[in-house]
């Protein structure tokens, strides 16, 4: 899809939804928006249906604003609160079988490749910790020892909370939750451990508070995963219902949770690092020119 | 295997080379040669000319030679991409990503793996997702077996995809072929199954007439589809983002239930495309006679001695074979065995799926007896005998 698929032909414009016409207007196909611009243009995802005060939801929307090419990217999803947000979004999304998405997200790449071969269409997987650390853990392991060139971002709540809040794998030790009723007996899982051992070219741990920081790391992990190989994104999006978290210090959560043991963290190949680097030097230039103007 | 003697600038995909045909003038009027050849290469053979784009394998006998031998196809250019995948949920899933990018997506598997690839496979329909899965029946463990036995038929019976059972070499290349076609159609888009029995029609030999492989299917189009592709060339559209069938309200369960019927009419509207291949979805060997024997598969085969050596005795006994389990042939059959007194089903499965099948399309419409065998399974083969005695068993 190019830009010129997202504008509605000369004569059809009035009959689509004001919302749509707002995308193609004031939304952000064609350039690349900051967080200083929330509430200035339409966004990808406006609407929702996940519980007030979520830290996720907020990633979600931060997330959509960091893609750095929305109208050539396919959302990938599974079970889970994520896709309640992330099918909301103006962005084809995959809603497949449960723990599928890494395989799923393989399949998808490799023939959009074969179609498109001289376009790039992104593919980002976007699951919580259960979709991918358990029930989806072998997909997502062979997606990277695959070297397959596409995103994933773990929605880490750090429990089921979909169904209602059971343990996960990315569950602390010693946690009470549904199915760990005398607390969780093992640890939360490595899963930044296994990306680095599985090859991953771009790593990052990051908590939802800094948007700027979000925004980045998401389009880095996109734009390395087109070129030099596999990115993952390990994202604290707490789940204020099961954790019984006050709406209002939800925020707060985030700031203590990323001080404790959620502090951000970014590894990189040489390679990704070049790539990303010789990009970002390209943008800030451009930027600067533009500034002059 | 790539040639060694060529650089890499200079290796051209022998899949280039060929050249694109009307599958109707490749199925019907191609000129054919014939090889004697088994099953797993007679697949090879239809992949050959199938204008793949990608192939997705894991190993499990007796399926495992079919794609490798894809792999080699891969590697001369026949097929354009291809990888081993985790496992089985890993393959299907993949094949699911694949076909909805809207390229023409090939997979094989048996018995086990096809068990465990069922949660994605049983999605695959109603995602609308073409593609073939060529499947060479073996027993479902346990005890860990890996004889040829259809047990597995079964559990493919009521998820919406198209299912075609060859008897033998021949058509699981001609099947196959058709599978591709089929599964395209624009009012089709599903997914399709040909099924064969392991080792029996796998690893054994048989004469396969083939055009030439020079020629190959019309490649998938993926704009030509029931549902947009997904792959970000149409307007985003809420059909294809928002999940209102995940919702509990009546309008979901509705919204569910008419898509499951879409599906299920799919199938019946596959029925004319498989005519336009590969002819009556039933054979009739004596359509005159009042005692038939109706089979699938392999299975066929043995009936067919039978069939031959009641006749060398003078008796006439009809023979009926299905060539689709799904879409389901009940007209056909139904005209076919009217006036039928005794029908026998011999099958290579102990659950006997394809004598209920037969059973709910006939009840209440026909007088005959419906005798629930010979069936044999675990790996067992039928000799000739068996069904002769079954006739004979029943004639007294």
């Amino acid at each position: 899809m190019s830009l010129e698929t997202v504008r509605p032909s000369p004569g059809f414009e009035e009959l689509l939804p004001i919302e749509y016409r707002d995308l193609v207007k004031h939304g952000q196909y064609g350039r690349d928006v900051k967080v200083s611009e929330i509430g200035k243009f339409k966004e990808l995802v406006e609407e929702h249906p996940m519980c007030a005060g979520c830290a996720m939801t907020l990633f979600i929307r931060l997330a959509m604003m960091a893609l750095p090419n929305p109208e050539h990217t396919i959302n990938v999803g599974t079970a889970g609160c994520g896709r309640l947000a992330i099918s909301q979004a103006n962005i084809p999304f995959i809603y497949g079988n449960y723990g599928d998405t890494n395989s799923v997200a393989s399949g998808l790449k490799r023939a959009l490749k074969l179609r498109f071969p001289n376009q790039v269409k992104d593919v980002v997987v976007m699951a919580g910790d259960g979709g991918l650390i358990d029930i989806g853990f072998q997909g997502l392991m062979h997606s990277w020892f695959r070297q397959e060139k596409f995103t994933t971002i773990m929605l880490d709540n750090e429990v089921y909370g979909n169904t209602g809040g059971q343990e996960s794998g990315m569950t602390l030790k010693g946690q009470i939750l549904k199915m760990a009723p005398r607390g969780k007996e093992v640890d939360k899982i490595d899963a930044m451990g296994l990306a680095k051992v599985a090859g991953c070219a771009y790593i990052a741990r990051i908590a939802p508070t800094n948007p700027s920081r979000v925004m980045r790391t998401i389009r880095r992990a996109v734009l390395i995963a087109r070129e030099v190989g596999p990115t993952y994104i390990q994202a604290y999006t707490s789940c204020n219902i099961e954790y019984a978290i006050p709406t209002p210090d939800v925020m707060q959560d985030a700031f203590d949770v990323e001080k404790e043991r959620y502090g951000f963290e970014e590894i990189m190949t040489d390679e990704a690092k070049a790539y990303i680097t010789e990009i970002e030097k390209k943008q800030k230039e451009l930027a600067k020119a533009n500034a002059k103007k | 295997m790539s040639e060694s003697t060529q650089t890499k600038e200079e290796w051209v995909p022998k899949g280039d080379l060929q050249e694109v045909k009307d599958p109707e003038w490749l199925f019907h009027e191609a000129p054919r040669e014939t090889e004697f050849i088994t099953g797993s290469e007679a697949a090879r053979e239809a992949i050959r000319r199938a204008n793949v784009d990608i192939a997705i394998s894991y190993p499990i006998t007796p399926q495992s030679e079919t794609m490798q031998q894809a792999g080699y196809l891969y590697d001369e250019g026949y097929i354009k991409e291809y990888y081993r995948a985790e496992e089985e949920i890993g393959v299907m899933s993949a094949l699911g990503g694949a076909s909805r990018a809207g390229v023409r997506s090939l997979t094989a598997t048996s018995g086990p793996g096809l068990m465990r690839g069922m949660e994605a496979i049983s999605s695959w329909p109603g995602a609308r997702t073409p593609l073939v899965l060529m499947n060479m029946c073996r027993v479902i463990n346990t005890p860990l077996a890996i004889q040829p036995d259809n047990i597995e038929i079964s559990f493919l019976l009521n998820t919406g995809i198209l299912h075609a059972h060859a008897e033998n070499q021949q058509d699981f290349f001609d099947y196959s072929l058709a599978a591709f076609m089929v599964s395209e159609q624009v009012d089709v888009t599903l997914p399709a199954v040909v099924s064969v029995d392991g080792f029996f029609v796998t690893h054994a030999r048989g004469q396969v007439s083939m055009f030439s492989q020079d020629y190959k299917l019309p490649p998938r189009d993926g704009w030509r589809s029931a549902v947009p592709a997904m792959d970000n060339e149409n307007p985003p559209a809420r059909l294809s983002r928002d999940a209102p069938i995940q919702k509990s309200n009546f309008i979901s369960y509705h919204m569910h239930a008419s898509w499951q019927q879409e599906v299920f009419a799919a199938v019946e509207r596959s029925a004319k495309y498989w005519r336009k291949y590969i002819g009556d979805l039933i054979e009739v060997i004596n359509p005159d006679a009042e005692e038939f024997i109706v089979s699938s598969g392999a299975c066929v085969s043995q009936a067919r001695e039978a069939v031959r050596q009641e006749g060398e005795k003078g008796r006439e006994v009809g023979l009926i074979k299905i060539k689709t389990i799904r879409p389901w042939p009940k007209a056909e059959l139904f005209a076919a065995l009217k006036n039928a007194k005794r029908i026998f089903v011999p099958e290579f499965n102990q659950a006997g799926w394809l004598h209920k099948e037969l059973c709910s399309t006939l009840y209440g419409q026909i007088k005959a007896d419906i005798i629930p065998g010979p069936r044999v399974y675990g790996g067992m083969t039928m000799p000739t005998e068996m069904v002769l005695e079954w006739l004979a068993k029943y004639r007294k």
